[in-house]
């Protein structure tokens, strides 16, 4: 018994030190040296600043202002946001606020839940009316859409309307991206042809040609665009 | 469903199989003394290692001085973990605190010492906010090795104990858990998190990003040392993510590759496993009847996850959705999945952490629908013997053979043997309080936690709203951590709020504590079962086979054990997952 604690007590330790200290010092140096963009978290500059991790979705969205007052809204403390037609979307976020890195959270949205209703209601919403350079009619209609085939919700994408798992989803589907575009050429005055030859030089394939789904790294793709 | 993920779901185990039987033959030979390539080069730190700790390696000890051995290292590993946890703030001059975390309440730490203690990694806190890089590394990391060490050689042990020709020894506790670490987890870990630092994940110890994008918003990116605590969280089956959304998080999973890979390391050792019980008994034919089992329940349950969520989910109907296969899309359930992962990578990650002891998670199990959530409800009811965590899934199913091998014999009214050995009254005692006590615990924990007040606290109605969710997460929230498994509903929490740096927040104590106590108990009372059977049938005569012996290596053996495995988690569950899962798979009616 008295053995056992003692050993105990000093293989706690020493498994501390070995498995707790120098293997992940080890790992972190290896890594810094071998590959230290990939260690650091693939930041992106622009002229020189920061804009973000290639892997780490963003809300790429304004602040509202109040008309009056000029002033930011706010809402539990965060800025209202609405998101920038010039820009890809990234997917719906269940974080705080959207696409929050330093607090990730699920939206533990339930199948069989009213509130997981409203809340792809809310999102197809907010996609179909980001295809519509006018204010949505009543009914949902619009007088010319940017992309004619998508009209309803029938037709929005389903990573469009579902939200992220880690809620900073740095990619969004093929379709979304080619849907997104009509907007992106009509706003920033370039042809359709354009913006999709850029979608298809950031879409990612399938891991090994297999694993997983095709996406489009909406961060990359956004620099892209700035750079035209 | 695509082609691309059916193929996905064939190559993993065809790979997986590939993998664990050179893997199990190196374990074996490692456990059993016998030369191995990682000798000239572990060889020393080994004896250093027993000479610091005061160990004589050589001396067998039987099953109760093994488990003595064993329960007061995890006792000084807990009370290690609990001072690193609520000293957090004490450890800031190391560096290793740059976000200035303070400590988590105490009974959240409660929860999730005794969690990690248990290789359950249930999670009521999220890494990114309120823990340091020290609790992280030197704290979580530490408890990943140890309670994988602890799983893995008790299988061991259980295994010496069948095999066994003579004496009462079962192996020597402190020699296992070193080679455990030595000779299997530390290197592979080294080579693990190096691959996943190649394809993007990070690993550094900087303080977290602050920039502006580029529409003008504020924004801020975690850091860490992710790769090192996420090689091991895979590979010991632990599950805990270094951020709160685990595996899904992109610097945790970076690539459809790593979503593949990840998955091949978090099931290979449970997988070798099964072949090194083959090769220690010397008959390679019993492992296979084993592994054969597992596969044949394994691949049940990816298949029905896979058509489950690739139909979508009645609330996505409800809003009108179109959930089919288009150009460019996935279709399906996309609720709480990621975009590179798809419905297939999602699934197939859902059903290999679950029936493992795993419970990492690449997509909200929350957000599954009604039956794709029931899988992992399935998955957890087997008790996790289909592959199982490290060493608790052989362990588990061992016991369910040897029940198996019993019924059979009533059957055709012969003593039941296995392997030569008799099977007696009191190794079915044994075995049947192995494995009826994690069930039971379960139960029990579900019933307090839905019959009192204190227990419905901790689900989030904002979120779940009513209706049979409610109970499926509180469910769902003791069944994983009595089978020390960690996923979660995970709108079930202990943990109310993080304010800031963690200060002002508090835990809900109820669920700490009840929670703390269901992966404690049912963790170690099966353990010393899963002992004391090795102890059992380690001093037993081997006698040839006779005519009338039945085969434990022959598909009508698989057929028998399946059955068993299926009808006690039927009969004990059943009532309790109609109540949640299957109703909801069963409606398209939406609860407000």
């Amino acid at each position: 018994m008295k053995k056992d604690i003692v050993t105990s007590a000093i293989g706690i330790v020493v498994i501390t030190l070995l498995c707790g200290i120098i293997y992940p010092l080890l790992i972190t140096g290896v890594s810094q040296v071998a590959f230290p963009g990939n260690a650091n978290g693939q930041q992106l500059f622009v002229d020189g600043k920061l804009v973000g991790s290639k892997i780490i979705g963003q809300n790429f969205a304004d602040v509202v202002k109040n008309p009056k007052t000029g002033k930011v809204e706010m809402s539990d403390g965060n800025p209202v946001t609405t998101p920038d037609p010039r820009y890809f979307q990234t997917r719906p976020s269940g974080t705080t606020p959207a696409d929050n890195d330093a607090a990730t959270s699920f939206a533990n949205y339930g199948p069989n839940s009213t509130i997981t209703l409203a809340a792809l209601q809310s999102n197809i919403s907010t996609y179909l009316q980001l295809n519509c350079p006018t204010t949505l009619t009543k009914s949902g209609g619009c007088s010319s859409w940017y992309d004619p085939a998508v009209t309803s919700a029938a037709q929005v994408p389903v990573d469009a309307a579902d939200t992220s798992a880690s809620g900073v989803d740095p990619e969004i589907s093929v379709l979304n991206a080619h849907i997104q575009a009509y907007r992106i050429a009509a706003v920033r005055h370039l042809s359709l042809a354009t913006v999709d030859k850029l979608i298809n030089q950031y879409t990612f394939g399938r891991g090994l040609g297999f694993s997983g789904e095709p996406g489009v790294d909406v961060l990359e793709l956004n620099l892209a665009l700035n750079r035209i | 469903m695509t082609l691309s993920g059916w193929l996905t779901i064939f190559l993993f185990v065809t790979l997986l199989t590939v993998i664990a039987i050179p893997l199990g033959n190196y374990m074996a030979a490692f456990y059993t003394g016998e030369r191995t390539f990682m000798d000239p080069l572990m060889r020393r730190p080994e004896q250093f290692l027993y000479r610091i700790m005061r160990v004589d390696a050589t001396k067998g000890q039987d099953w109760k001085a093994y488990a003595k051995s064993l329960i007061i290292f995890s006792l000084a590993g807990w009370l290690m973990l609990y001072f690193i946890l609520r000293s957090q703030n004490l450890w800031s001059f190391t560096g290793l605190n740059p976000m200035g975390f303070h400590s988590a309440p105490w009974n959240v730490t409660f929860n999730t010492t005794s969690s990690f203690m248990t290789n359950t990694n249930w999670q009521y806190y999220g890494g990114e906010t309120t823990m340091s890089y020290f609790s992280q590394m030197a704290g979580l990391t530490v408890q990943n090795y140890c309670s994988a060490a602890v799983g893995i050689v008790v299988a061991v042990a259980l295994i010496r104990g069948i095999v066994s020709r003579s004496g009462n020894a079962i192996g020597n506790f402190w020699q296992d858990l070193v080679r455990t670490i030595l000779w299997l987890l530390m290197p592979a870990s080294i080579v693990i998190s190096v691959v996943l630092v190649f394809q993007g994940s990070i690993q550094n110890l900087s303080h977290y990003l602050s920039f502006t994008g580029i529409t003008g918003l504020g924004n801020q990116i975690a850091m860490g040392p992710v790769a090192s605590q996420e090689a091991i969280k895979l590979l010991g089956t632990n599950g805990g993510g270094f951020f709160n959304t685990n595996s899904a998080h992109p610097f945790e999973n970076p690539t459809a590759f790593t979503n593949f890979f990840e998955l091949l390391a978090v099931l290979s050792i449970p997988a070798a496993l099964v072949f090194q019980y083959g090769k220690m008994a010397g008959n390679r034919r019993q492992g296979h009847s084993i592994y054969a089992t597992m596969m044949i329940m394994f691949l049940g349950a990816v298949i029905v996850a896979y058509v489950a969520e690739a139909h979508g989910s009645p609330a996505q109907h409800a809003a009108g959705l179109h959930t089919m296969v288009r150009a460019g899309s996935t279709g399906g359930n996309m609720e709480g999945k990621e975009q590179r992962f798809g419905i297939a990578g999602s699934a197939l990650f859902d059903v290999v952490t679950t029936v493992t002891s795993c419970g990492a998670v690449n997509s909200s199990i929350e957000s599954f629908t009604g039956i794709g959530g029931a899988v992992p409800f399935a998955n957890l009811s087997a008790s996790e013997v289909i592959f199982g965590g490290v060493g608790t899934g052989l362990y588990s199913i061992l016991l369910y053979v040897l029940l198996a091998v019993f019924l059979g014999g009533l059957m055709v009214g012969r003593t039941p043997e296995y392997l030569g050995k008799k099977v007696e009254a009191r190794e079915i005692k044994l075995v049947s309080l192995g494995i009826l006590i994690t069930p039971l615990t379960a139960l029990f924990c579900t019933a307090l936690a839905t019959a009192s007040r204190a227990g419905r606290a901790s689900i989030d109605t904002a979120v779940t709203g009513s209706g049979p969710q409610g109970f499926s997460e509180t469910f769902y929230a003791y069944l994983s951590q009595a089978n020390n498994n960690g996923s979660a509903f995970a709108g079930y929490t202990g943990y109310d709020g993080t304010f800031g740096n963690g200060a002002g927040s508090h835990g809900i104590t109820f669920a700490d504590l009840l929670g703390g106590f269901d992966m404690t108990f049912a963790r170690y009372a099966p353990i010393l079962f899963a002992l004391a059977v090795a102890g059992a049938m380690a001093g037993k005569r081997i006698s040839p086979p006779g005519l009338g012996t039945m085969r434990t290596d022959n598909g009508t053996f698989v057929v028998l054990l399946i059955g068993v495995i299926i009808l006690v988690g039927a009969l004990t569950f059943f009532p309790a997952l109609l109540l949640g899962p299957i109703v909801q798979g069963l409606t398209t009616h939406l609860y407000s």
